[in-house]
């Protein structure tokens, strides 16, 4: 079970509670070490699990190759990457450089998505409730528009957008704003009263209470909201890969599924959960960054 | 006579005026307050008496009557007539000394002039050193002094108070009205306190308002005068206290009465 070892080493590495140097263990080190131990045993006992089922043979190393065997060729692995990311380009040779570059286009859709779902989200929500003519214009529209699924939009973004990166980002934004929209009217209706009486008390004008008050008090909220939405976004950017950008994480998985490589399908799923998984933190340090005034032990 | 800093004339307040079931919270209501006034508004809850702050703030409109402060009718807020709620209410994204001054830079003031504000304020409320701290790392009174500076530093000439310390413990709330009135004896400002307690009410006023039960009305107006600092062990103090639970006791039967004929009366419709 020595590959058993690597994989954790592996997995350990991305995990984002570095390991500091333990000086003198204070409660925070202690703290971190032990959220350590846990992934590594709850990671480990999983891969455990699957390497012991094709050990003992339960388990057909064609359609479920356990993480030694999918990840022992790496080199055969990367080359279905090297087809640069557009269509027709050059090819970059089988190397990291291949793969990073495909995960970095697949990121980039989602943060760009993500980004301009979330702006305008949440301007939308503000100015509806800011103005009442924007407001009554806007809001049926928005609510009957909202229980769509993204990937309901997937044939309008071909239509629109035709092949590329703009559909696939249009569809993350298909799928964070309507929510977000909803989620800063919701928050804004909330904002507590007195917040906004102490504001009026000190002669602020009406611009003044959204952007100095409402604002700032709905961001945590939305924040998390935003969280929460990263994985719906991160799911519907595959699946307009897989159909109409032609390049990505996405076009990795339809190809392997096309080929019937279980190898390629485990490693490029392993790549989509750690992907993912930094996204979160990502936005994590954003949100620590941007909502300074937050505990973050108690906003998780 | 000089120009009373509140005035309120014949004030009513009606809730859903046009609805099948009107609600008169206040009715007209008259009643003054002199410059530097230490005035307490004192009544059972639901007897309109914070509605009537709100009014005189202008944070709530009137129904019918007149609300003139420094002989200028209300008719919005204005940093003239500073407010204190029951809870402090501070923005927890900003610090404190930004909170302190956040009135002033809706007025523009540049980010030197409210420090230097700030400190000297926090100064006077005792919180000198916790300029640059968030909001959720103070106790519940010191916040509530932080939520007396950011109104202090509007330079109000009226300040009103909520059942500013409702939220406080018991010792807390001592010494917090110890703090209220040196802050009051320090500023030239009247000061406008709503509170259901008979002894907080003694402990602070100059006059205390009587409220009756809904519709509000004036009972009864009194004035203390008992030399401070006052004890809760002087004979005048407790006299006062004997007639104040007096007069309250009627009002809260009265509005049992009335909550009871109005279940009931829901009921049987």
């Amino acid at each position: 079970m020595k590959s058993t070892n690597e994989l954790t080493a592996n997995v350990s590495d991305v995990t984002p509670k570095p390991k500091k140097v333990a000086t003198g263990l204070s409660g925070k080190t202690k703290y971190r070490l032990e959220t350590a131990f846990w992934w590594i045993l709850s990671i480990s006992i999983f891969v455990g699990i699957w390497e012991l089922c094709w050990y003992v043979g339960w388990a057909d190393p064609l359609l479920m190759p356990p993480p030694h065997i999918f990840l022992s060729d790496l080199p055969e692995t990367f080359k279905f990457f090297d087809r640069g990311n557009i269509i027709g380009s050059d090819q970059t040779g089988a190397s990291l450089l291949g793969v990073l570059s495909v995960l970095l286009w697949t990121t980039m859709r989602v943060v760009a998505g993500l980004g301009i779902g979330f702006l305008l989200g949440v301007a939308t929500g503000l100015l509806s409730r800011y103005n009442r003519l924007f407001g009554n214009l806007s809001l049926p529209l928005v609510t009957l528009l909202a229980p769509i699924s993204p990937v309901a939009w997937l044939p309008v973004a071909i239509f629109l957008f035709g092949i590329g990166n703009t559909p696939a980002i249009f569809m993350v934004f298909v799928a964070v704003y309507f929510i977000i929209t909803l989620a800063t009217l919701n928050q804004i209706d909330n904002v507590p009263v007195s917040y906004i009486h102490v504001a009026r008390i000190m002669g602020a004008t009406r611009r003044q209470i959204y952007t100095r008050v409402i604002l700032p008090s709905i961001l945590p909220g939305l924040f998390m909201t935003l969280r929460l939405n990263l994985f719906a976004a991160w799911m519907v950017v595959l699946i307009a890969e897989a159909v109409g950008v032609g390049s990505g994480l996405g076009q990795i998985v339809m190809l392997a599924r096309n080929t019937f490589n279980s190898s390629l399908v485990f490693f490029s799923m392993t790549l989509i959960g750690l992907l993912g998984f930094m996204l979160d933190q990502l936005l994590r340090i954003v949100q620590k960054r941007l909502l300074w005034w937050l505990d973050q032990e108690g906003q998780k | 006579m000089a120009v009373p800093a509140v005035s309120c004339k014949k004030v009513s307040k009606v809730w859903k005026p046009d609805g099948p079931a009107p609600v008169v919270a206040i009715d007209e209501l008259s009643f003054e307050v002199a410059r530097g006034e230490f005035v307490v508004l004192l009544g059972p809850s639901g007897c309109g008496k914070s509605t009537l702050l709100y009014m005189i703030a202008g944070l709530e409109s009137t129904t019918s009557g007149t609300i003139e402060c420094d002989k200028l009718p209300v008719e919005g807020p204005s940093s003239d007539r500073g407010m204190i709620f029951q809870e402090a209410s501070l923005f927890p994204w900003l610090t404190l000394a930004d909170n302190v001054t956040f009135g002033l830079g809706l007025r523009g003031e540049g980010p030197d002039t409210r420090r230097k504000i700030a400190s000297k304020i926090m100064k006077k409320v005792g919180l000198g050193d916790v300029l640059d701290k968030r909001p959720d790392e103070l106790s519940g009174g010191m916040r509530q002094r932080v939520a007396v500076a950011r109104a202090l530093a509007m330079q109000p000439k009226v300040l009103m108070m909520d059942e500013p310390f409702a939220a406080l413990d018991v010792q807390t709330r001592a010494k917090m009205q110890n703090f209220l009135l040196q802050i009051w004896r320090d500023s030239s400002a009247s000061i406008l306190l709503v509170t259901h307690s008979i002894d907080e009410a003694i402990s602070l006023a100059d006059r205390i308002i009587v409220f009756t039960s809904r519709p509000g009305r004036v009972k009864k107006d009194i004035r203390v005068d008992i030399e401070r600092p006052r004890s809760t062990r002087d004979p005048a103090f407790h006299a006062l206290q004997d007639e104040l639970s007096e007069l309250l006791a009627d009002e809260v039967d009265r509005s049992f009465a009335d909550q009871q004929r109005s279940v009931i009366g829901s009921h049987s419709s």
